[in-house]
């Protein structure tokens, strides 16, 4: 990572609380006061902690998914249909074989979340790869269709006769990952934070070596930035699309691990609170490399997660105090040009 | 008629022009030469206001003038053509032209009125250019002169053309160069910058030759040579003509039978050319561009999908027609593309991951766990020995290939294919935009790698370059071979019908 790689990102981040605050200001409450509630709760002992690496977890995941078609020179919107097909799939498994130990459960419903992220992305990486469609329509079309069929398939057959809610039935008891409460004594039960935040930052671990160190990644990478001059190189680029949204795919898929074996136990409609574009959002932040991805959805959740306690303990400001900070944050890593002289100037950049 | 005035701009830490002065007088052509990078355009670019200069002043006319923006230039007089043009390919030349500055009323466009003034000008200036023809029709060297049109329309007494004749086939320089002399009589002034020395003696009446963003020398063209000019470029002794022995031509590498290529629009591009490169040969390919040579050697490559070739490509007599690019690699196959950028570079890569494209998947460059790894030392290893052995500029392997000068970059390619000792090296327009200092390094290298047994298939615009560099010399027209000559043997003027009309 170079200098600009963090310097931006940063500047974009800092230059957003500023704003912010004249907006906290307008509105009438203490910008000051207000940011210690944000950031205070999000980091209080345990329940803070908990909820923002839980909430943190899924934008991880997301965000590596969208990083890594970017990488290819991919913009896959999908990740929230790529998401909810992994969630429903985790759940099928859960559900279908619920006997089974959870030494083979669990494993089990990780590779039916990874596989069907990857399968629902392999199919516009094909359509590209083999037609020229292009994957942006594609993807987003094909959320449309995920969340209907995972509503479908919810309602008239994974779901318990008489239950109000448009869930499915629970999972096995062995489909499970164990909570932050059973490694750290003192920490309750109810907060959801699991395994799935470790498998993230393997997740992170693992994208950055295969992208930067091994020849997969860098066939992948070459795709993404001249296509024209991987195909010279001897490298298939349709081959590499279909591969690229696969591993994306199954990325996404990670957010089903999450919320099928860690948190609800079950396929929950609706369940997903926009992870999947907010991901682009974190990717955009973290500048696609899996360091910044980890630390923009730690930010993201923090915003999340504190946006609670501004809606509660302010007299004026609600939480959507956070949206602006989010929707300024973006405007800002967009407009990267506009730091750009400055930095010059104060030489931090050639 | 302009007046640049101790002009100085600086780009970040790098000087692009340094004190520079330049006098044009009123009514000549006058020739702005130097090596890439050496400022030329820059000071151009400055005069026509793309650029303000960071100190010194323009005089036009003898008066002191600010050119903030290429609008203030054109009412000054000054027009500029670019190396690549600025036409919209869908429009007419006529909407070309008046882009911008149209005539009518703010609601009607009167084309009739602007065809009529094109048409004068064409004839005043003879520059047959039919004003209601689509641009996209049009020939590169037409285009070139619906830019110059557009200059003249707008009353341009100044005219700046940046390398004009790098995309013009001799005859169609021989047409500039009489429509430029043209203009002179009609009192224009013009400016060619350029690096093409036979250019400058056979045009301009003045010369300033530019180095390292200063000028380093003015005088009369009648007073100076081809050598003298190269050597004030270069700022030392340069070799103009290639050395070399005779060629030693063994055993057939690349045998060519009935090869056609079917280009865009399903219109055959390459039109059953067969031929043969022997080990230890060069042979040149001569040609306008856009007459099949991209299609012709990215098929050769394996760059062009099975079903839009018929024919036989044969390496050492193995069939090699349906392989694909990797394939042929590993039989020995190296190709430096026509367009580095586009085919040949990740530009936004380090130094080090562009000098392993094409053998990235494969020892020494993977290593460890079944060969999935990259070996950074490996690839640094190898960055390092091209950079070393080609002189690549800077010498920093983690730059990005964006950053380098397109020399540079051209090098890069070159040290990287040269460096899989290839047994055939298809090469493609080897010293585009490359100044002459890396021109003579890379024709040197070339031959080098010919008498070390490669065979050697050379595809380039410039007309001198593959006649002192081939063997043997064929010349392409409309997909075809059009003939083949004896390059020590043969003439430009020749090489030159040919390239235009086909076999006789």
């Amino acid at each position: 990572m170079k200098l600009r790689d963090v310097l931006f990102p940063a500047v974009a981040v800092l230059a957003a609380f500023l704003v912010g605050a004249l907006f906290v200001a307008a509105i009438g409450d203490s910008p000051i006061e207000t940011y210690r509630l944000l950031i205070g709760s999000a980091f209080s002992w345990p329940d803070g902690v908990g909820y923002t690496l839980f909430l943190a977890t899924p934008l991880i995941f997301t965000g590596l998914a969208v990083a890594v078609a970017f990488r290819a020179g991919l913009l896959n919107i999908g990740a929230e249909g790529q998401l909810y097909m992994s969630a429903f799939a985790a759940a099928w498994c859960g559900i279908t074989f619920a006997r089974l130990p959870a030494v083979l459960l669990v494993p089990a419903c990780m590779a039916c979340a990874i596989g069907a992220g990857a399968m629902w992305a392999a199919i516009p990486g094909l359509l590209k790869a083999r037609f020229g469609s292009h994957e942006v329509i594609n993807t987003i079309m094909m959320n449309f269709i995920a969340v209907a069929l995972c509503g479908y398939f919810t309602q008239y057959h994974y779901r318990t006769p008489g239950d109000p809610i448009m869930e499915t039935a629970a999972v096995g008891a062995n489909a499970s990952l164990p909570r932050v409460g059973d490694f750290i004594p003192g920490v309750p039960s109810r907060i959801p934070l699991n395994f799935a935040f470790v498998l993230a930052m393997v997740a992170c671990g693992l994208v950055y070596v295969l992208l930067w160190r091994t020849k997969w990644g860098y066939e992948l990478r070459a795709t993404g930035a001249n296509p024209f001059a991987a195909q010279y190189g001897g490298i298939s680029t349709g081959r590499q699309i279909v591969i690229a949204m696969a591993i994306s795919g199954g990325l996404a898929g990670g957010v089903g691990i999450n919320e099928v074996l860690g948190y609800r136990h079950r396929y929950y409609d609706g369940f997903s609170d926009n992870y999947g574009f907010t991901g682009i959002a974190v990717a955009l932040l973290g500048r696609n490399h899996p360091v910044g991805v980890f630390f923009a959805a730690i930010l993201f959740a923090v915003l999340s997660r504190g946006g609670i306690a501004v809606d509660a303990f302010t007299v004026h400001v609600t939480r959507d105090i956070v949206q602006i900070l989010q929707a300024t944050i973006i405007l800002f890593v967009a407009a990267e040009a506009v730091f750009r002289g400055p930095f010059r100037k104060l030489g931090l950049l050639k | 008629m302009i007046e640049l005035r101790e002009i100085s701009k600086r780009f970040g830490a790098v000087t692009a022009n340094d004190r520079v002065s330049i006098r044009v007088d009123s009514g000549t052509i006058h020739a702005l030469v130097g090596e890439n990078g050496a400022g030329k355009s820059t000071a151009m670019r400055i005069a026509y206001g793309f650029y303000t200069a960071d100190s010194g002043e323009i005089l036009v006319d003898g008066r002191p003038r600010r050119i903030a923006s290429p609008a203030d230039a054109i009412a000054l007089g000054i027009g500029m053509v670019h190396q690549h043009f600025m036409l919209v390919e869908t429009m007419t030349v006529a909407e070309n032209i008046v882009l911008g500055a149209e005539p009518g009323s703010a609601f009607a466009f009167d084309s009739a009125a602007a065809s009529a003034r094109i048409r004068a000008l064409s004839d005043e200036f003879r520059l047959a250019v039919d004003p209601d023809a689509f641009v996209e029709e049009l020939s590169v060297g037409q285009q070139q002169r619906v830019e110059l049109l557009k200059a003249l329309y707008r009353d341009a007494r100044l005219l700046i053309l940046d390398e004009p004749t790098a995309v013009l086939t001799p005859q169609e320089v021989d047409e500039l160069f009489a429509s430029l002399r043209g203009m002179r009589a009609q009192g224009k002034t013009i400016v060619i910058i350029t690096h093409k020395l036979g250019e400058v003696l056979a045009l301009s009446d003045d010369v300033t030759v530019m180095r390292d963003g200063k000028v380093v020398g003015r005088m009369k063209t009648r007073d100076t040579s081809a050598a003298a000019l190269a050597r004030r470029m270069v700022g030392r002794e340069v070799l103009l003509r290639v050395e070399k022995t005779p060629a030693a031509p063994g055993d057939v590498a690349l045998e060519v039978r009935g090869l056609s290529v079917s280009g865009r629009h399903n219109a055959l591009a390459v039109n059953d050319v067969s031929f043969v490169v022997r080990a230890g040969e060069i042979v040149g390919i001569a040609g306008v561009e856009g007459n099949g040579q991209t299609e012709l050697i990215e098929a050769l490559a394996g760059l062009v999908p099975a079903d839009r070739i018929s024919g036989v490509v044969a390496l050492r007599g193995t069939n090699i027609t349906s392989l694909d690019a990797r394939t042929r690699r590993e039989l020995g196959v190296a190709h430096v593309p026509e367009d580095r950028q586009k085919r040949g570079l990740l530009l936004d890569f380090g130094l080090d991951e562009n000098a392993i494209l094409g053998v990235h998947y494969r020892p020494p460059i993977t290593a460890h766990v079944g060969h999935v790894l990259l070996d950074g030392r490996e690839i640094e290893r190898r960055a390092a020995d091209i950079i070393a052995r080609f002189d690549v500029r800077p010498p920093d392997p983690h730059v990005p290939a964006r950053s380098l000068s397109g020399g540079n970059q051209q090098k890069l390619v070159i040290g990287r294919e040269f460096e899989l000792h290839p047994t055939l090296l298809l090469v493609s327009q080897p010293t585009r935009g490359v100044d002459i200092g890396a021109i003579e390094f890379i024709h040197r290298k070339l031959v080098a790698l010919r008498d070390a047994g490669c065979a050697v298939l050379l595809i380039s615009a410039e007309l001198e370059e593959v006649m002192s560099l081939a063997d043997r010399l064929l010349v392409i027209h409309g997909g075809r071979i059009a003939g083949e000559v004896n390059p020590t043997k043969t003439t430009a003027e020749e090489i030159g019908l040919l390239m235009t009309r086909g076999a006789a």
